[in-house]
């Protein structure tokens, strides 16, 4: 069962290398988000089950719902066109991701492992994620995608936690996600900014400072 | 006793409740009193921290390591607060808010004072808590949160300018920062051979049993808290975010961001050195970190000869000197210990020399260095301790500078590491004549007809705070209590060197 | 190897292909509320065509003329070695996967050779077109089979499909969900269905494989229809072995269930045709690409 999460995980990530409107990226990146959630819970829960739930329940409607709705409305105050022209083409992006996802899970069958229980699909699916995400907010113009692309990333570093079962304290976690979520809220708030003073949110012509 | 158990909680309380407040306070007089006594209340608690004991189940814990860069972090921002009180009173009178210090442009409404106040007391919070945090999610969560409560002061003169670079800031830093998590987490996959349940990141455990971790995945793991901390810490070539920040802020912040920020990263990086020497693997980050250390170097060398900017030549200069302090840790033995020296003279120097430049700035309304000419005849306080500040940057001999980055040099050449220490010499010297030729030539001169400095001159408030740590500079730079010594050989030791 | 029993499969194909045709026409009739044409209509026109004679250009070379025939030859041998489900094709060898691919393509190649052998700009057009499509498709045809190759450990088509009953007891759930959908997508792109090209269409600008043959009639025409029903039957089946792989042993139950799966499989193009507008031209080669990155999980879920 978890094995069909990790393959739709994937298929976001494709979804999302291949498509440039920013409202189905928001919609692609909150999917991810609640498939994200869903992992722990369809895991062996062992004894720490309420935890594990209240922190999924909790990281499941951060990332699913309010984040989502917080950066839709971003784009809606942004005047900017809510689709992105990127550097490198949607059908490239693709496949610069079909490589990206062999290197991962290259990269995945060569790590020693210490405990065979471990999912090896995890971690590829892991760094995949993380790689369309650093692709994302190299290649896209649009401030909002990089965002984006910004929490892509925390979502493939988040999988490789859930999936070895790191057992960091709930504390932390909560922490990691208090940071995230303020993080993109700060981020809202200044390509709110940039649409208001520029009239864009291209990142490509924020210039001026060089040298 | 109860003071022991409740003073590390109180060093990050009160500035968070204090900011909490500061959001809330209407009157600027009553915010400004609550700013400089939160600032004053939280350096008497450092100063009396020592021995402080574990709280939270040993997350908070103070070693002398942590000690020595609370130390740093909260004398700098007691100092530059005392500046950025003066500053704001005058901006709030001045009739072209912006101004003041951020140079020719379109006019802007600044943001709003209470939100300053309020990030800059969250941003002492977050990073007392960088200090004190034993556990290494928590540090992680804590420099994170650095980052966060910094940017809208970055943002203060709401100009395109600054927006762009909090933008970079923010999204850089944010980068880094979740490839640091990446690299906790590969730490707590290398801990699992000898899972024992408790929370695997707290970091004395972590050193206890670090003989035991897999060593690939450890290696890994440095890797990326190296990376992640390094963007933050502005090692190159992940620095790019560092001089539009550092030069679009205030210039008070401009000496928090680099003075205090810059250290608070390194320190987690230093957290993972602790660990690979206990582990045996020591030799593996100390390659690393010289390697990047060079690289800053060489890098903030190129882009200082011919900077037309003063404060981007500062925030080249942080790129510079945090490259120095990797490759003193990277060295190990007594560079070590210099590197620990090294932090604090780097800290107050250039802590020192954004507050001058902030003075500069207000007065000529530039931060081209071009147009700023005859800085001895306009304000010749400020043009002294500008041209003090450049010495003791450069390591020139009466200031602690020279001692600590001699100290480096020196076990560069006991180790025989040659090449390495002709290198580090060389682009030494360069900076030196590049900042010389830029300095020297905006203090000495007949000040330019076409800029008209502003009419107010240099008031003492302006003056203070740099004079202060410019004499703190002086002294340590000839003299050091056995009380300070003592710390610094105890945090070289905590990071594997030896006195 | 080759006994008379094993024939009736392939005949039986021969002579129900064109019926998909017409089961298709029939579905997009039903679900657009018409009464539309009689199901054996592709019959009709076949016969119909084959009585007329041809109208050759006097630009045209011999290649013009050898073009359908050649395509439906190499079809027509596909065909032998295409499994239904887990009843054993005429003829398997170990990798014979391999050749219905090249005989698939020989026979698009020749297609393409008659449409450039016109000398019209229009043909020209829908030859490139078609090329680029089969280029984008081959890739990932091949990763399917290869996926299914690593599942069985077989390397021939029957040995292939006759395993694939087992492999769904074991937990390949989610490649088996990807490599249908992949097949799908293939399916109707080889055999130019919406959403990728659209067979009635009667605009020469937007279509692709329809414009290749407008310079087709009579015989040449038949055989080039009855070409695309043997194309749709081969991918259909391919299909079919992986939605339905009962494997009873009983060879008239398991060809029954095949060839209910192959109806099935026209409805569900039928009804896509119905509900789905065709995509713009650009748009096919991305999706293709997606298509191949899924096809690329399947590849690495393999691996594992």
């Amino acid at each position: 069962m978890q094995d069909l999460l990790f393959v739709l995980l994937i298929l976001t990530g494709f979804v999302f290398l291949g498509s440039g409107r920013m409202q189905f990226g928001i919609r692609t990146v909150a999917l991810q988000g609640i498939l994200l959630g869903l992992i722990p819970l369809l895991g062996n829960l062992q004894d720490l089950w309420a935890r594990l739930t209240a922190l999924a329940v909790l990281s499941l409607a951060i990332k699913g719902m309010v984040l989502p709705y917080f950066l839709t409305r971003a784009m809606h105050k942004s005047k900017a066109l809510h689709e992105d022209n990127p550097f490198v083409g949607f059908t490239a992006s693709m496949v610069v991701g079909i490589i990206c996802l062999g290197g991962s899970f290259w990269i995945a069958s060569r790590l020693p492992f210490i405990d065979s229980s471990q999912p090896k699909m995890a971690v590829a699916v892991s760094l995949f994620i993380v790689l369309v995400g650093f692709f994302v907010i190299i290649s896209r113009r649009k401030a909002l995608s990089q965002v984006l692309g910004y929490l892509v990333m925390e979502n493939g570093v988040y999988i490789f936690g859930v999936a070895f079962a790191v057992d960091v304290p709930w504390l932390v976690e909560l922490g990691v996600l208090l940071d995230v979520f303020v993080a993109v809220f700060v981020m809202g708030i200044v390509i709110f900014h940039i649409s208001k003073s520029f009239d864009h949110i291209d990142t490509d012509q924020l210039s001026s400072l060089t040298g | 006793m109860l003071f022991n158990t409740l003073s590390l909680s109180a060093l990050v309380l009160v500035p968070l409740i204090a900011g909490a407040a500061a959001l809330m306070i209407r009157p600027d007089r009553l915010r400004r009193g609550l700013l400089i006594s939160a600032a004053v209340l939280h350096f008497l608690l450092t100063i009396t921290a020592s021995g402080a004991s574990p709280v939270l189940g040993g997350w908070l814990a103070l070693d002398s390591l942590g000690h020595l860069f609370l130390g740093i972090v909260s004398l700098l921002f007691l100092v530059a607060i005392v500046y950025g009180v003066g500053y704001l009173a005058r901006e709030k009178q001045t009739k072209e808010p912006g101004r003041v210090d951020a140079g020719s442009g379109p006019l802007l409404v600044n943001s709003r004072e209470s939100w300053l106040t309020g990030c800059l007391l969250f941003y002492l919070s977050a990073m007392t808590l960088v200090c004190v945090s034993n556990h290494l999610g928590l540090l992680w969560v804590a420099i994170e949160a650095t980052t966060l409560a910094s940017a809208p002061m970055i943002f203060f003169h709401r100009r395109p300018q600054s927006l762009e670079a909090t933008w970079k800031y923010l999204l850089i830093c944010s980068i880094g920062i979740a490839l640091a998590l990446f690299g906790n987490f590969l730490l707590a996959v290398s801990t699992s051979i000898i899972t024992s349940g408790e929370s695997p990141l707290l970091l004395d455990q972590l050193l206890l049993q670090a003989v035991h971790f897999h060593p690939q995945w450890l290696k890994a793991a440095f890797v990326f808290l190296l990376v992640g901390y390094g963007t933050k810490m502005g090692l190159a070539p992940l620095h790019t975010w560092l001089p539009d920040a550092h030069s679009e802020a205030p210039s008070f912040v401009s000496a928090l961001l680099s003075g205090a920020l810059l250290n608070c990263a390194f320190l987690g990086i230093l957290r993972a050195q602790q660990i690979l020497n206990a582990s045996g693997l020591a030799a593996f980050g100390q390659e690393l970190l010289m390697g990047f250390g060079l690289l800053s170097m060489g890098l903030a060398a190129i882009f200082i000869l011919q900077q037309p900017d003063f404060k981007r030549m500062l925030a080249y200069s942080s790129v510079e000197h945090m490259g120095i302090l990797a490759l003193g840790v990277g060295l190990g033995g007594t560079a070590v210990f210099g590197a620990m020296f090294h932090a604090v003279n780097h800290s107050l120097t250039k802590g020192m020399l954004f507050l001058v430049a902030g003075n500069i700035l207000s007065v000529m309304r530039t931060k081209s260095t071009a147009e700023v000419r005859g800085l001895s005849h306009l304000m010749p306080v400020s043009a002294a301790l500008w041209m003090a500040g450049f010495l003791a940057i450069t390591g020139s001999p009466p200031f602690g500078t020279f001692l600590s980055e001699f100290i480096i040099l020196k076990a560069a050449i006991e180790q025989s590491h040659y090449a390495l220490a002709v290198i580090y010499l060389l682009i030494l010297s360069v900076i030196f004549v590049a900042m010389a030729s830029i300095v020297v030539r905006m203090v000495q001169g007949v000040p330019l007809r076409a800029r008209e400095p502003a009419a107010h001159g240099e008031s003492w408030l302006m003056i203070a705070s740099p004079l202060v740590l410019c004499v703190l500079i002086l002294i340590l730079g000839v003299y050091m209590p056995d009380i300070f010594e003592d710390l610094l050989r105890d945090a070289a030791t905590v990071v594997g060197g030896s006195a | 190897m080759l006994n008379l029993p094993s024939l009736i499969p392939f005949l039986i194909a021969l002579g129900t292909a064109p019926l998909l045709l017409g089961v298709i026409q029939r579905t997009k009739a039903i679900t657009a509320g018409r009464q539309g044409q009689p199901i054996l209509q592709p019959y009709f026109d076949l016969s119909k065509l084959l009585r007329k004679g041809a109208v050759y250009s006097r630009t045209t070379t011999w290649v013009f003329r050898a073009g359908p025939l050649l395509s439906l030859a190499g079809l027509g041998t596909a065909l032998l070695m295409v499994p239904w489900g887990s009843v054993p094709a005429t003829i398997a060898f170990s990798g014979d996967f391999v050749l219905v691919l090249y005989l698939l393509a020989l026979g698009r190649f020749f297609t393409i050779a008659a449409a450039l052998d016109t000398g019209s700009s229009f043909e020209g057009m829908g030859a490139s077109r078609e090329a680029l499509f089969a280029a984008l498709t081959e890739p990932i045809v091949f990763a399917v089979l290869i996926t299914l190759v690593r599942l069985t450990g077989e390397m021939s088509l029957t040995n292939m499909y006759q395993q694939m009953s087992l492999i769904l007891r074991s937990a390949s759930g989610a490649a088996l969900i990807l490599l249908i959908v992949i097949m799908f997508v293939i399916l109707l792109t080889e055999n130019s269905r919406i959403p990728v090209d659209d067979p009635t269409t009667h605009l020469e600008l937007t279509m692709i494989h329809e414009v290749m043959v407008l310079d087709h009639g009579g015989p040449d025409l038949a055989f080039i229809l009855y070409g695309s029903a043997l194309k749709l039957w081969i991918f259909s089946a391919l299909l079919a072995g992986l939605i339905l792989p009962v494997y009873t042993g009983n060879l008239l139950l398991d060809g029954l269930a095949f060839l209910s799966g192959m109806f099935g499989i026209s409805v569900a193009v039928g009804v896509v045709e119905s509900v789905m507008a065709r995509l713009r031209l650009l748009l096919v080669p991305h999706m293709l690409i997606g298509t191949t990155a899924i096809a690329a999980v399947c590849i690495y879920l393999t691996l594992g």
